[in-house]
């Protein structure tokens, strides 16, 4: 396997200097690591996959990276600059917009008020919203991204879970993120809608953003990564570029690699192949009595039919 | 990956435009709206005074005295939160500015000032724990409640001797507070409580600020979902916060009211139970138990709703006693109705 194991000595050596920049950074909470010498560097223009599954220690990363969370060890570089961000308003104002999971839309309030929602447009000294230019703003960058909303004023919780997360998307770019943080925006989408989000992700980095896109899909990842890091119990298992490495090691390694192959060959125990013939119920029942079905269930090595 | 997705620029087909009337209805107050008018038709058909112009300016005065209070307690529900102190936090305003004044012989202004600085404390005071605990604003409040009722009756007794603060309708500045807080003009024939022009102003200026501020906005988000709201910069603390200390500003006036339409008298264990009726203006005006969803004047029709029932007993010539049951009733149907119309609205 051609794959770096270990921390992103690789990284540092890329042309471009890195928006955000973490180095060796941990987070304890308690007792609990959940995050231990993690390296990452993004660049503008580029997308950096973060993989791995549930409890590796991507939300913490993001959390971090976003400002709900501030890291315990290691150092993490903004713009060349060390940064602990005690507020997500830190992040935000340091050019780092964060799109969630649960994509930080109030779903009962309307589109528009959500797309400026923390920016809001005023005039005069008592904040008056002015109406008007937000919901032609709001349009007009929904129509950009090539999303479709006939009606801005109808509340968010309204619209498809893709439909909502390009509007998150909208707003992180139009609100001039210079990092662009997304926490698995194809996990709860069908075919159809994650191309489109995925569209919308290589829309950005051809805008010039560094891209964090988070997801436990390796096939969404490669589509349009540049780069991939997994996670792996708060630790740093793989970090690859695109050149260095196949969807299919990727999803090898995403998939747990080794402890794959343990757990196949766990399962192959439990004999997945003898199924009962749905003509003759009955009459399978015979058959795992034979003494040729018993043989095949206790001998482990022999592969299923 | 682009070849199997159709292009989203293209308009949506199964998206049609909504009619004016969908759109109207889909308005939070609209279900009280229809709720109130059902009430006044009833009442002016089964009460002939109810139909008397003179107990109009009776019927708003009843309506401005929870209505007053419903305004904050409105913005506060869909800030996501609730306020059970508000209804004695109104007592405790009245007792202060009354007792200090009188104990210390003191301009009433004076009162009237301390009282304005202790009401926001109050306010302040269950926002900030509830920030700091991260409790329900359930338990809070109920907590402050709880004291400050104790606290009422302990520190009026303590004071005057009695269950009521002593009067200070002889003391300095009384009579020009009592304009403010208290004063009534005739027009047209109506006699018209200066608290219910007060009334329609807050409605005014809160309605306002709710659609058309970056306040409001932001008081919509921080009860739709705090946790979005704070991840794109909102101060969702000094929001809440602000909504609580605006709870205990209108409580502040209301207990102006109070202390200064009753001669300078307030009985320490008024106002309890209150709160309820303000929590039941604003949900009879379609805000949402949970937040992020209502409106002021909803809230404000929720309160006259209240008014008009209360009196519209009496003018009926029924027994006083039935009135709670009748209001329950009312509000049961009021709130059903405001569902009703809520559900057919999205439907369209």
């Amino acid at each position: 396997m051609t794959t770096t194991k270990g921390f992103a000595s690789e990284a540092a050596t890329s042309p471009t200097t890195p928006i955000v920049h973490l180095e060796d950074v941990g987070k304890s909470y308690g007792n609990i690591q959940a995050l231990r010498g993690v390296s990452l560097s993004v660049r503008q223009g580029e997308i950096t996959c973060v993989l791995g599954d549930n409890g590796a220690g991507k939300s913490t990363l993001i959390k971090i990276i976003a400002g709900l969370h501030d890291y315990t060890s290691g150092t993490m570089s903004v713009n060349g600059e060390e940064r602990h961000f005690s507020s997500p308003r830190e992040s935000l104002d340091s050019g780092i917009a964060t799109v969630y999971q649960d994509l930080a839309l109030a779903p009962l309030m309307s589109v528009w008020r959500n797309f400026f929602l923390g920016n809001e447009l005023t005039t005069g000294p008592f904040g008056v919203l002015n109406s008007h230019k937000m919901k032609r703003i709001a349009q007009e960058e929904l129509t950009k991204m090539g999303i479709s909303i006939p009606n801005l004023e109808q509340p968010v919780g309204k619209l498809s879970g893709g439909q909502r997360q390009c509007v998150a998307i909208a707003r992180a770019i139009y609100f001039g993120a210079k990092v662009l943080i997304l926490d698995e925006p194809t996990a709860a989408l069908g075919v159809n809608q994650s191309g489109v989000v995925l569209k919308y992700i290589v829309k950005a980095r051809d805008a010039g953003i560094g891209v964090i896109f988070i997801t436990h899909n390796p096939h969404h990842a490669y589509l349009v990564g540049n780069h991939f890091v997994i996670l792996k119990l708060g630790r740093v298992a793989l970090d690859a570029h695109r050149a260095d490495i196949t969807l299919e090691q990727l999803t090898t390694e995403m998939a747990g690699g080794s402890e794959l192959e343990t757990l196949s060959h766990e399962l192959r125990g439990v004999d997945a192949g003898v199924v009962v013939d749905p003509a003759h119920p009955a009459d399978s029942a015979v058959q795992d009595v034979s003494p040729a079905a018993n043989e095949t269930a206790d001998d482990e090595t022999e592969e299923g039919t | 990956m682009a070849s199997t997705i159709t292009s989203p620029a293209a308009a949506d087909d199964r998206v049609s435009t909504r009619s004016v009337g969908a759109r109207l209805l889909s308005r939070p107050e609209i279900g009280s709206l229809v709720g109130a008018a059902v009430i006044l038709v009833f009442f002016l058909i089964t009460a002939p005074p109810f139909r008397d112009i003179d107990n109009t300016g009776t019927i708003l005065y009843q309506a401005a005295l929870i209505g007053v209070m419903a305004v904050p307690v409105s913005l506060l529900m869909i800030g996501g939160e609730f306020d059970l102190s508000a209804g004695v936090a109104v007592t405790t305003s009245g007792l202060t500015a009354g007792i200090l004044a009188y104990q210390l012989s003191l301009n009433v202004w004076v009162g009237v000032v301390v009282a304005l600085a202790l009401s926001l404390a109050i306010g302040a005071f269950n926002g900030w724990l509830l920030m700091r605990t991260g409790l329900p604003s359930f338990l809070v409040t109920l907590g402050t409640f709880f004291i400050l009722q104790g606290v009422n009756i302990a520190v009026t007794r303590l004071t005057s001797g009695a269950v009521a603060s002593n009067s200070i309708s002889d003391m300095d500045g009384f009579d020009a507070a009592k304009a403010v807080f208290a004063s009534e003009f005739t027009l047209g024939g109506i006699t018209i409580k200066i608290i219910i022009v007060w009334w329609i102003v807050f409605v005014a200026i809160a309605a306002w600020v709710l659609l058309r501020t970056k306040i409001g906005n932001w008081i919509f988000a921080v009860g739709g979902d705090a946790a979005a709201a704070r991840a794109v910069g909102v101060p969702v603390k000094k929001v809440k916060i602000g909504l609580f200390m605006t709870v205990g500003f209108f409580a502040w006036f209301a207990g102006m009211q109070l202390l200064f339409i009753q001669n300078g008298v307030v009985q320490s264990g008024e106002g309890v139970g209150k709160e309820f009726l303000y929590i039941i203006a604003a949900v009879v005006g379609g805000c949402l138990l949970t937040g992020g969803y209502g409106s002021v004047v909803g809230g404000a029709i929720g309160a006259l709703i209240f008014g008009m029932v209360q009196l519209g007993v009496v003018y009926a010539g029924w027994n006083a006693d039935w009135f709670k049951a009748f209001l329950g009733v009312m509000l049961l149907l009021a709130t059903i109705v405001n569902l009703i119309v809520k559900n057919k609205a999205e439907e369209r």
